[in-house]
Parts: C-alpha cells; structure tokens; sequence
C-alpha cells in the first residue's frame, strides 16, 4: 500500500513513470490550488483597502500631512 | 537514458537549465535593490513587495495556464495552425491537471524547462514593476504582473519565440534572447499602465516641466543594475537549447554533427553569445556614460540597454557589431525616455521603458537589417529574416500584446478605483504606518529598559 505508483523498488527502473503521490486526482488538486489563490487574492484586495483607510483614519492628520510634504518625517 | 551517451546529454542539459534558473533568480534580487534605491525611504517597504510578491503569482499561474498558453498558441491559434500547433502533444502535456507536470523518471527536462520560462515570465513582469513604483496598488500591480507574465508574454512567446511560431514561420520574426518577447512588450506594456496611472504627486511643475525625484540611495540602484547584468547570463544561456543533432532538429540541414541552438532551433554556439553579450554590454555602458554625461544610473541603464537592443540577433552579430548596435540602442533609449517625459508627462520612475521597450523594439528593428536574408529557421518554407518581418514584429510585441493590454487592463482597474494609491497615503508615505508601529514599539521598549535601570 503506498500513495505513490511505487510500493518497493524491485523494479526495472526504465519502467518506472510517475513518483508523485495520488495519481489520478490532479484535476482536484488542480481545482483545490485555483480556490486558493482566487480566495488569497480575494483577502489581499479587502486587506490592502482597509489598510489604507485605516491609514488614513489614523495618520492622515493636518500635521501629519504637512510634516510629510515638508520633508520634517 | 538507455545508452551512455544518451543519459549524460538528458542530464547535462537538465543540470543546464537548473543552473540558468539559479543565476537568473539574480535578476530578481537587483530588481528589488534597484526598486528599493530608486523609491524614497517613505515607500520603501510596499515597494520591495509589490516586487517580490510577484514571484509566487506569477510563478502559480504560470503552472495553471501560462505554460500551455506556450505550447498552445504557436499557431495563433487560426493562423499557420490550430491549439497546439505544430504538435498537439506538447499543449496536452502542458495543463495544470496532465500527468506530465508532476514529477516523472522518464521526464527529466519538462521541470528545468518550464521554470526557465517561468524565470523570463518573472523578468517581465519585473520590468514593470521598477515604472509604477510610489503610487500604485499592490493588488492592481499583481493583476498587471499576473497579465505579462502568465498570458501576454507566454502568447507572445508562442508566436515568435519557439520553433513553430506563426511570427517566425510567415515574418520570419527573429529575437533569439528576447528583445521584443521580453523588453519590448514588458516596455510597451509599463507605457500603457503609465499612461493611466499618471504621474507621481510633485513629478512635474505647473507649467509641465519634469522634475528630477532622484533615488535615495543611488549606490544600491547601480549594484542592483549590476546584480542584473550577471542574472542575465542565466537569461542568455537559458535561450538557448545546449545540444542537438540534426535528427532532433529534423529541418533540413543534415551531417552526423551535434550543435546548441536557440529556441528557433538555429545553430549558435554559446562562444558567440557570451562574445556578444560583454560587447553590447560594452557599447550601451560607454554611451550610456556619454550622452548622460557622466550620470551613474544612466551608465548602468545603458549597459543593460545595449545588451537588450543586440539581444535579437545575438545569436549571430559579429561582436564589432554587437558593440555598434549596443551603443545606438542605448543613445536612442535615453534621447526617447526624456522626449516622451516631457512631452506626453509620463512619470517612468527607473527609465523601464526607454532601457526595455524602446531599446528592445530598435534592436528588433536594426537586426531586420544586420541579418537581412539569414534564415530565420530550419524548417522548409519559412520566412527569412528582414526588415519589415522585424518591423511588424517590433510593433506586435511593443503595441499589441503590451501596451494595449496593459492600457486595457489599467482602465479597468482604475475605473474599479482599484489602481492608484489614495492621495493622502501617497503624500504620507505607503510606509507611514509600518513605521508609525515601529517607532511605537521601540519607544515602548525604551520606557522598559528605562524603568528597569
């Protein structure tokens, strides 16, 4: 029993193709890696935005401001 | 793998291409020196992200569609072909879910291959990177990197950067190490995200005369320039295809002889590329230094220019050559990115499109002339190389697959108020409240070591 197309290595090693675990379920795995990234894009997106308002909110003051423009921060 | 001889070619060229990755990761690292030296010290965090998150986007969706793109497109697809185009195999092994993209004994090339490629894909997407620093989203630079990376140049690849390309095969489009499939598109691409992204607050006076927003440390731009150069060995040496015989080019040459080629299968040799990379390299850093008087950006800017421009035909220029075409290049670059600046207000922070874009179109353009006749294949009833073929080549790449989708893509993003950083954060710095938290933490522990005396 092994994950692998592999379970020992008493093999003609010129027949051998494959060594990655779960054969057979890349589509999933395929399925499951777009998921992910679609939703890490999806949080990057409302993160970056909150970021900046709470930036703003917080430190985006008249003084602040005009510190920054007068090369005083 | 079943004779000596056969093993120690699979695995001299597998080593081959992973060593080309390693040194092409270099080209990584200067970009992000060169991005961080160039941005003010209020933006420097976002900016060396904005850069190296690009890696693992590009690099994922390089594995879900960029790669088959590659081998799908070559076609156009409707054009000398259709999906798959000229061997449908290749597309078929090439989609995220084939068994051909995972790791298999009998397969030692496909991984070093596609990573190579991947590599270029980050390049490209890195050269857009370094125009838009200061003001841009992350998300809306990660969607635009997404694009150049993983769609637009993977298609321009497919049409004039393999061996069955529809641009090689009718234009007789010839860019041996990148001019156009890299530089140019990555160039055009950056002008069209510029244009709507708009100039940094303070680039331009009233009255539309360009101010200078120099680097805040220009030793560590120069070094990352430096840093590229030598990651752009792997870039060269990963153009090419180390050893081939006749029977695997199968075009018409014959003899019991075995040769490197470069993507389009031609016969090169890496003595000629490695000559003609230091000699462009030596003709854009001398006029790089002239017509900058003296200015060490530009001079760094310059060797990498001539390099880009003498790419196309380096393969074969003889190096006086080399040296000439690097040269002209780079005098055109530097004259066009202060034209364009003051003429259309375009705010290019690191000179991405002059040193890329347009040193890349000219060198498409100047090798349709150099290499007039020269066949661009070594298959029966292609193109040769001329200047019209370079012509229509250069406009493809610059215009077609990057500026119009980049300009396209940036509308959109813009529209969604999801491309320009809000004003307020622009003035305080992208950095202001990291810093803000640092500076409260060190006060913080400060006050303990204080308390504890």
């Amino acid at each position: 029993m092994s994950t692998t197309p592999l379970d020992n290595w008493a093999v003609d090693l010129g027949d051998v193709t494959l060594i990655y675990p779960f054969v057979g379920q890349e589509k999933l795995m395929v399925i499951v890696a777009v998921v992910l990234w679609i939703a890490w894009h999806i949080w990057q997106v409302k993160f970056e935005n909150n970021t900046y308002k709470e930036d703003i909110e917080k430190h985006a003051t008249s003084e602040n401001l005009r510190k920054a423009t007068s090369g005083e921060l | 793998m079943d004779t000596d001889i056969g093993a120690l070619t699979v695995v001299f060229t597998e080593f081959y291409y992973w060593i080309t990755v390693a040194l092409m990761f270099l080209i990584h690292v200067g970009f992000c020196m060169y991005e961080v030296g160039a941005s003010r010290q209020k933006n420097h965090l976002h900016t060396l992200l904005k850069n190296t998150m690009l890696i693992p986007l590009v690099t994922i969706t390089w594995f879900f569609f960029g790669w088959w793109i590659y081998w799908a497109f070559a076609g156009g697809p409707g054009i000398t072909g259709g999906i798959g185009h000229p061997d449908p195999s290749f597309a078929e092994a090439s989609v995220p879910w084939s068994e051909g993209m995972g790791p298999r004994l009998d397969d030692r090339i496909t991984g070093v291959f596609w990573a190579a490629f991947l590599l270029f894909a980050w390049t490209a997407a890195s050269i857009v990177s370094g125009a838009v620093i200061e003001r841009i989203r992350k998300f809306a630079f990660w969607m635009i990197a997404i694009l150049i990376g993983s769609v637009t140049w993977s298609i321009d690849a497919a049409w004039g950067w393999s061996y069955g390309g529809w641009m090689v095969e009718i234009l007789g489009y010839h860019d041996a190490y990148a001019s156009g499939v890299i530089h140019a598109i990555a160039g055009g691409c950056a002008l069209g995200v510029l244009v709507v992204l708009g100039p940094r607050l303070g680039k331009f006076a009233p009255d539309g005369t360009p101010r200078d927003i120099a680097p805040h440390n220009a030793w560590l731009v120069c070094i990352g320039l430096f840093m590229i150069y030598t990651g752009f060995w792997g870039f060269y040496v990963a153009c090419n295809v180390p050893v081939a015989t006749t029977d695997f080019i199968a075009g018409e040459m014959t003899g019991v002889t075995q040769t490197a080629t470069t993507i389009y299968l031609t016969p090169t040799t890496l003595g000629a590329i490695t000559m003609n990379f230091l000699m462009s390299l030596a003709g854009g850093l001398m006029i790089g230094y002239m017509v900058s008087k003296g200015d060490a950006f530009w001079t760094y800017s310059g060797g990498l220019a001539g390099v880009i421009t003498a790419s196309a035909g380096n393969d074969l220029y003889h190096p006086i050559q080399a040296l000439i075409i690097g040269g002209i290049g780079t005098a055109i670059a530097y004259k066009m990115h202060f034209w364009v600046e003051r003429r259309f207000k375009v705010d290019d922070a690191v000179g991405a499109v002059a040193v890329h874009g347009y040193a890349g179109f000219w060198g498409l353009v100047i090798a349709g002339f150099v290499l007039w006749g020269h066949p661009s294949s070594p298959y029966e009833g292609f193109a040769t190389i001329s200047p019209w073929g370079q012509f229509i080549g250069a406009i493809i790449m610059f215009w077609v697959l990057g500026f119009i989708p980049g300009w396209i893509l940036a509308k959109i993003l813009h529209g969604a108020g999801q491309l320009r950083i809000p004003r307020e954060v622009e003035l305080l710095g992208l950095d202001f409240g990291n810093m803000r938290e640092a500076e409260r933490a060190r006060q913080e522990v400060l006050s303990t070591e204080q308390a504890a005396l």
